[in-house]
């Protein structure tokens, strides 16, 4: 009888585990097939098969070009997708459905451009009603979309007017977006005012066309999956579940209009969150590519020419909150913004080829009319100078009559971070005498919301741009601008901004001067942000992977001309 | 025993309930946006948004709609994974958790309690100071540092297993071990001290007395005892280590839960942070009560109905 029992407990225990393992293990094991199951035929040197095996760090949040809102999102939509413009292997926003430079009006404010024949992976042609549908459906505050009012605000007619009184729950058009379909081939874009930009503009995902009969035949399930998606561009979706999808599969899209051009037939992407285990995947031969390492990888990858580096155009700042009485002396500021040595950070600390930033736009960037990077002008305009940030301190106590001060500084939650954030502060307090920081590290979600809030004192923060013009930094500044969020406020400012957002639109000369004066007066003049630096990128690649195009802004990668040389 | 499963399961229902609803409103308190590109954002289409999420409405009318929507199953749709409910996430990825905390919970246990047995059994001798050592290892030894180890000397440098990915039994082997670690130090040490401490009682002295051999003695009258108090370690472990390990499913790039709660909860996914909360004290409460079955089972003594009828 006890032995009975006993002899059930055993049973139970198994069975309890045989079926747990068994109604969690039978659909992976079933559907997911290692990958390059054709790799045999690699074995044949004369022809080496087209096949990318990369690795992500994130899964694909969404598939719907209207509402992406992350890089990783645009990569993928930016491979499968087109638009009226694509950039090109060289980072230059050049026609892609548009067939050629549209017509544009004297007052460079109505742009009119010609279709060239193309079809979507049902067949369909891919005609002006698409973009039509696709930007209307952005607008709308019923699809409530990030991008969407992010990218069109301000610039497509009438954009702004539709979110407010979106927000306000009022009645609104969405007929009223400055777009419309001449004919099946022929698009009318009106823009706000002229804007400088405006290939970048057209190049960017949330701007690319939706099929309306398709959307709305899916309903909710549209971009769910591969199956729920329509394609346009080099590649298609040949395998993709979901938005929680960690592996997904590209083959060449053979209905491409510029197909030929085309060599890669196939990338397969999964998804690897740790740095090290990516690093271990490429040692292993398990893939060609991975996602950007880690900074405490990469100095062990110096000089290794596997590893491909380059300088992003993102620059990490901290915001100094001038609405803060403090913070609202110019002296206490500069002493602030030149009171921590930048040069050690980046290169102790971070050490994965970060520079320090002496500038809020970044360095290789955009080129101005005359060839020169935005940097060539002006290049450093607030250094690290522990004396002189200490006599601005002690001048900046003076004009406030105290003699210590306490300012809080919101940092990341993450180990960098943390690490980032501790060496600014110990700086800060060593050369300003008499200043306490107190660090608050909190998640990412939270400092958003405290910036919307203006929450701080000192926060670190960063920004990338969103297009290949300066302004995608230099518009930040704006009084009230709507990334402004620290007060910062300066007539002159806004008036060199405001100019080169609108009537110098059609003079990049005199653009490219504005913009530049601008961020001189703003940090030499005003000392109205502390720039710390400027951040470096590093990923692994197989040397047989060729012609990886990578990208500022926007999608990260094109995979269009990337072709499969012979094993190194 | 029917009447009493009766109360329990209800009691169970109430738990739930009451988890559901304290979550909710922590989570409301936790400070933070949902919208990642919130620095970019115009305040109009913040509102905007935030209305299309309901986020606009009081509190406690959120909660209502929440409970409401719960009742008929609905758990929402995931703010991060976009559009997608939050059922379909959670059961695609419980089953990699699952399968991954199964294995290595009977890999685990089978592996801890011989050592425990034999440590016990042949005390204080080199075979009791290795499983010590094992188990003291198993416990200080965090397991990101293990399966970081295993990964790189045995997939990477060896070859024997896939470096990384979740496409079939030999994927898991690595992880599981890597997630092992834990259970067998609980269950070594819990097994050794239970053992040592059963094996010097009256009733085992009267078995060596009455003759029974070493075996029976060490199997039917030891083991049996000393499994009562691991049993009650080994339920709520199980459950932990099925709902998924944050560090294991990412250094083996596996798509389970663990790496998935963590981070709805820093971007502050409500959906998912709630589906994933219930889902685990579901899983926990119905753990609970076959813990509290097992015991009866193990040990006739503990009546779980208080008493005959």
């Amino acid at each position: 009888m006890k032995k009975s029992k006993f002899s059930l407990l055993l049973v139970l225990t198994l069975v309890f585990s045989l079926f747990l393992t068994a109604c969690s293990s039978g659909k992976d094991n079933t559907e997911e097939k290692p990958a390059d199951k054709d790799d045999a035929t690699g074995e044949e040197v004369a022809n080496v098969p087209q096949e990318l095996r990369m690795l992500d760090s994130s899964e694909i949040p969404t598939m719907d070009t209207v509402l992406a809102e992350g890089s990783t999102s645009f990569t993928y939509i930016n491979n499968v997708g087109e638009g009226l413009y694509r950039l090109d292997q060289d980072h230059k926003p050049v026609p892609a459905l548009a067939e050629g430079a549209p017509e544009i009006s004297d007052d460079q404010t109505v742009y009119t451009f010609k279709l060239r024949d193309s079809k979507w992976s049902n067949g369909e042609p891919v005609t002006a009603h698409d973009f039509v549908f696709a930007w209307q459906r952005a607008i709308d505050p019923a699809t409530a979309s990030p991008y969407g009012p992010y990218m069109m605000g301000g610039k497509i007619k009438n954009a702004e007017k539709i979110t407010e009184l979106g927000a306000a729950k009022k009645p609104y058009d969405v007929k009223e977006l400055g777009v419309k379909a001449l004919d099946d081939k022929t698009l009318e874009v009106t823009l706000e005012k002229p804007v400088v930009y405006w290939e970048d503009l057209f190049a960017f995902p949330t701007f690319y066309p939706q099929n309306q009969k398709f959307v709305e035949e899916k309903g909710e399930a549209f971009a769910s999956n591969a199956e729920n998606l329509l394609y346009n561009g080099p590649f298609k979706m040949e395998k993709w579940e979901g938005t929680d999808a960690t592996e997904w599969v590209l083959v060449k899209n053979p209905d491409y209009h510029s197909a030929d051009k085309v060599t890669l037939e196939k990338i397969t992407v999964n998804v690897v969150k740790d740095s090290n285990s990516a690093v271990n995947a490429f040692e292993a031969g398990e893939t060609d590519m991975t996602g950007l390492l880690s900074s405490d990888i990469v100095p062990s990858y110096e000089g290794d020419d596997r590893m491909l580096s380059w300088m992003e155009p993102t620059v990490f700042w901290i915001k100094l909150n001038q609405k803060n009485k403090a913070l609202a002396n110019e002296n206490i500021r500069r002493a602030i913004a030149t009171g921590f040595n930048k040069e050690d950070l980046a290169n102790s600390i971070l050490n994965n080829g970060s520079v320090a930033a002496n500038y809020f736009v970044p360095k290789d960037f955009v080129k101005g009319p005359n060839g020169e990077d935005f940097r060539e002008k002006h290049g450093d305009l607030i250094v690290f100078n522990a004396e002189e940030a200490k006599k601005s301190w002690e001048a900046g106590l003076k004009e406030l009559g105290v003699d210590k001060l306490e300012l809080r500084y919101l940092g990341g939650d993450t180990e960098a971070a943390k690490k980032t954030d501790a060496y600014i502060k110990n700086q800060l307090e060593t050369n300003l005498p008499g200043l306490t920081i107190k660090l608050e590290s909190v998640p990412f979600a939270v400092r958003l919301e405290r910036d919307n809030a203006m929450d701080y004192d000192l926060q670190f923060a960063g920004w990338g741009p969103d297009y290949g013009n300066a302004l995608s930094f230099t518009d930040l500044w704006i009084t009230n601008g709507g990334s402004n969020r620290m007060g910062y406020a300066n007539p002159e400012y806004d008036k060199l901004i405001k100019a080169a957002q609108g009537e110098l639109a059609t003079d990049p000369a005199k653009n490219w001067e504005a913009q530049q004066e601008a961020e001189r007066i703003m940090l030499e003049e005003d000392a109205g942000l502390a720039p710390v630096y400027q951040r470096a990128a590093n990923i692994l690649l197989n040397k047989k992977v060729k012609g990886l195009a990578i990208y500022n802004y926007g999608p990260d990668y094109s995979f269009q001309w990337v072709t499969i040389g012979e094993e190194e | 025993m029917g009447k009493y499963l009766a109360k329990r399961i209800l009691f169970m229902f109430l738990t739930l309930f009451i988890i559901a609803s304290i979550t909710f409103f922590l989570m409301k308190i936790i400070p933070g946006t949902p919208f990642a590109s919130a620095a970019k954002l115009p305040p109009a289409q913040l509102e905007i948004m935030k209305a299309k999420y309901g986020l606009d409405q009081p509190v406690p009318v959120q909660y209502a709609k929440y409970i409401g929507n719960l009742l008929q199953g609905d758990l929402g749709i995931s703010f991060q994974f976009n559009n997608t409910p939050v059922s379909d996430l959670m059961f695609k990825r419980l089953g990699p958790s699952m399968q991954l905390g199964a294995q290595a919970m009977v890999f685990g246990t089978i592996i801890g309690v011989l050592l425990g047995i034999f440590a016990a059994l042949r005390q204080n001798t080199w075979v009791d100071y290795s499983a010590t050592f094992i188990a003291v290892l198993g416990k200080a030894v965090p397991n990101f540092v293990f399966a970081g180890l295993l990964q790189y000397f045995i997939a990477v440098k060896l070859g024997w297993f896939p470096v990384l990915f979740w496409k079939g039994f030999e994927y898991t082997i690595l992880p599981t071990i890597a997630l092992s670690i834990f259970p067998i130090a609980i269950s070594a040490r819990f097994m050794r001290t239970e053992m040592i401490d059963v094996l010097g009682s009256d009733y085992i002295l009267l078995a060596k007395a009455k003759g029974a051999s070493f075996f029976e003695i060490a199997i039917k009258h030891a083991l049996r005892n000393a499994l009562i108090p691991l049993v009650t370690v080994l339920g709520p472990l199980a459950i932990s280590l099925m709902t998924g390990s944050l560090v294991v499913e990412k250094i083996f790039a596996i798509p389970g839960l663990g790496e998935q709660f963590v981070k709805s909860i820093t971007v502050n996914d409500y959906p998912v942070i709630m589906g994933t909360t219930i889902l685990f004290a579901a899983l926990f409460v119905v753990i609970i009560l076959v813990v509290d079955i097992l015991y009866g089972i193990i040990d006739p003594r503990i009546r779980l109905s208080g008493g005959k009828k």
